[in-house]
């Protein structure tokens, strides 16, 4: 009868030791999972706040804490959205939605919320609980940027002159005589850039402003979805995603290997006038060199001194998708004044493994990165490896931060919002 | 009556023969798409025929992929830099030409994506390739 017993509490504990590997919260996606899935620093929490709704790309918060994102697809014909949380709870109960374009950039400043569709900018006017006063009529600030989809979003950034930056990206990788076409020769000069691949300049009160009322910023930028204004240097960062296809069009100088390693995503410090050289060089993270693209007679061999130089260079095709410099008070103070960057994820390391899907962390000093990057948030994908892109559940894209320090992060998959904060 | 059997039996044989011989040719073909493909497209269209979200469009469960033959061959010769909708989702990169690959290249490419990835669908010959190139865009 003893051995029976025995028996019968041995199946008892195998079975539960079973039941509980298959319900923990890692196999089953019904439950919560701890920091929503995310890996964080000691010391950091995560909670998804919203999700579900739209494809979120950049998100603005107010200083009374009201919270926006833009989504890249409609939802019963709204692009911007509200989060709503009745209770207080830190949750969004609903959303609300308006503004009937699809978009990326959307940004906050001196009571005004601004958000772009793919070829203009309009800003709605916000109450002092910072809510919209009325959300189906915003005043269109900027109007007939160019559009021909490719690189098409209008990531926008404000700083505290009046003035509003928006990225126009190139419509083209490599301004190439035919587009991502094998040893299709780069037309130079590129007839691009005279319209697009560049930050323009505009008032941020002005109607209807178009190319002539701008001023053409920064020019030979191939593509820029994460910009932001660093108020410790007055000046404008982006991060600009390098060119793709070394290996696809110019397979006699880059193997699959070399071409998944390059070129570098860069991190500019832009001031009026300036010039990065797209597409007339990349940069080369592991030389750091400037290099002569292949389309304008390089052979990976070949760089150049003309051109700005990035502040810092990322591994290639990462793609940022967003940058902001935290100012906050919550996290710890290596945190205070540093950079933190969405990296939405390559697809153009194929065939090597996919990299990014995270969110890094740049530590900043007198407005110049000292150096060493780190992974801040990471899990996103949910996966440990990625061989194609739509094999991540989530995808970071926005950043924005709240009033009380704490970051929240966008994911354009599902639509997820995360919030991501500090405690002793 | 012996000879009424005999006779089927070879016909049957024979049946047999010109379907496996197909089969075959088939299989060579999709084995060769199969290395076009890694060459040419999967750079853009992932391993596993996914796309890029938003960027490049997927071929597995593509209708673009597995319907009309004479479109998608006249995609692969001409490539795509028009802002369609794809099964109700709109990708942003233009896809490059591939007129120099050759009828053989293009019929076995598009017969492995046509019956890879999830798809099931006829097989793409060099002789209908011929007819697309033939042509004007």
């Amino acid at each position: 009868m003893r051995k029976y017993y025995l028996l019968l509490l041995f199946v008892s504990i195998y079975s539960c030791t079973v039941f509980a590997n298959n319900h923990s919260p890692k196999n089953n996606p019904n439950l919560p999972q701890a920091n929503a899935g995310l890996q964080l620093p000691a010391g950091f929490t995560a909670i998804t706040v919203a999700e579900g709704v739209g494809r979120a790309r950049h998100i603005a918060i107010s200083p009374q804490g009201t919270i926006f994102y833009k989504s890249s697809r409609l939802v019963n014909g709204k692009g911007i959205f509200q989060l709503i949380d009745k209770n207080g709870d830190g949750i969004a109960d609903s959303v609300f939605g308006f503004g009937n374009y699809i978009g990326t950039g959307i940004a906050i400043k001196n009571g005004y919320l601004y958000a772009s569709s793919d070829e203009e900018v309009f800003r709605y006017k916000l109450d002092a609980k910072g809510n919209v006063i009325n959300p189906s009529q915003p005043e269109k600030i900027i109007t007939g940027l160019i559009n021909r989809h490719q690189h098409e979003s209008k990531s926008i950034a404000l700083d505290n002159a009046g003035n509003l930056y928006v990225n126009i990206g190139a419509y083209s990788n490599s301004c190439q005589v035919n587009d991502r076409t094998l040893h299709s020769p780069g037309r130079k000069p590129c007839p691009v850039l005279d319209s697009a691949g560049g930050i323009w300049q505009f008032k941020a009160d002005k109607l209807n402003q178009t190319y002539g009322n701008g001023i053409h910023y920064a020019m030979g930028l191939r593509n820029v979805v994460g910009l932001d204004w660093n108020n410790q240097t007055n000046t404008l960062f982006v991060m600009q995603h390098g060119r793709d296809q070394l290996h696809d069009n110019w397979p006699e100088y880059f193997d699959e290997k070399s071409s998944a390693e390059l070129p570098a995503e860069c991190m500019y410090e832009l001031h009026k006038g300036d010039n990065c050289g797209w597409p007339y060089i990349y940069y080369d993270p592991m030389q750091h060199k400037k290099m002569i693209a292949p389309e304008f007679g390089g052979d990976g061999k070949q760089s150049t001194t003309d051109y700005n130089n990035p502040v810092i260079a990322f591994p290639a095709h990462l793609a940022p998708n967003a940058l902001m410099f935290y100012t906050g008070n919550q996290f710890p103070e290596k945190y205070k004044n540093g950079a933190f960057i969405a990296f939405h994820g390559s697809w153009n390391r194929a065939p090597l493994p996919q990299q990014g899907y995270y969110v890094v962390f740049v530590p900043f000093k007198n407005g110049k990165p000292t150096g060493k990057w780190e992974i801040f948030a990471n899990g996103f994908s949910g996966k440990d490896v990625i061989e194609s892109t739509r094999q991540a559940d989530h995808r970071p894209c926005g950043l924005a931060q709240a009033p009380d320090g704490s970051l929240y992060v966008t994911d354009d998959v599902k639509g997820t919002i995360y919030k991501i904060s500090y405690k002793k | 009556m012996i000879k009424k059997i005999v006779t089927g039996v070879s016909i049957l044989a024979m049946a047999i023969m010109v379907l496996s011989f197909n089969q075959n040719q088939v299989s060579a073909s999709i084995a060769r798409g199969k290395q076009v493909y890694n060459k040419v497209c999967l750079s853009c269209h992932m391993i596993d025929g996914g796309g890029v979200p938003n960027i490049n469009p997927p071929l597995a469960q593509s209708s673009y992929v597995v319907g009309d033959k004479k479109r998608i061959i006249a995609i692969v010769l001409n490539g795509m830099t028009d802002r369609i909708a794809i099964d109700d989702e709109y990708y942003s990169n233009n896809m490059a030409p591939h007129s120099d690959l050759t009828d053989e290249e293009i019929a076995d490419v598009l017969t492995y994506v046509r019956n890879s990835f999830g798809n099931k669908a006829s097989v793409v010959t060099v002789a209908e390739v011929k007819v697309v190139r033939s042509m004007k865009k």
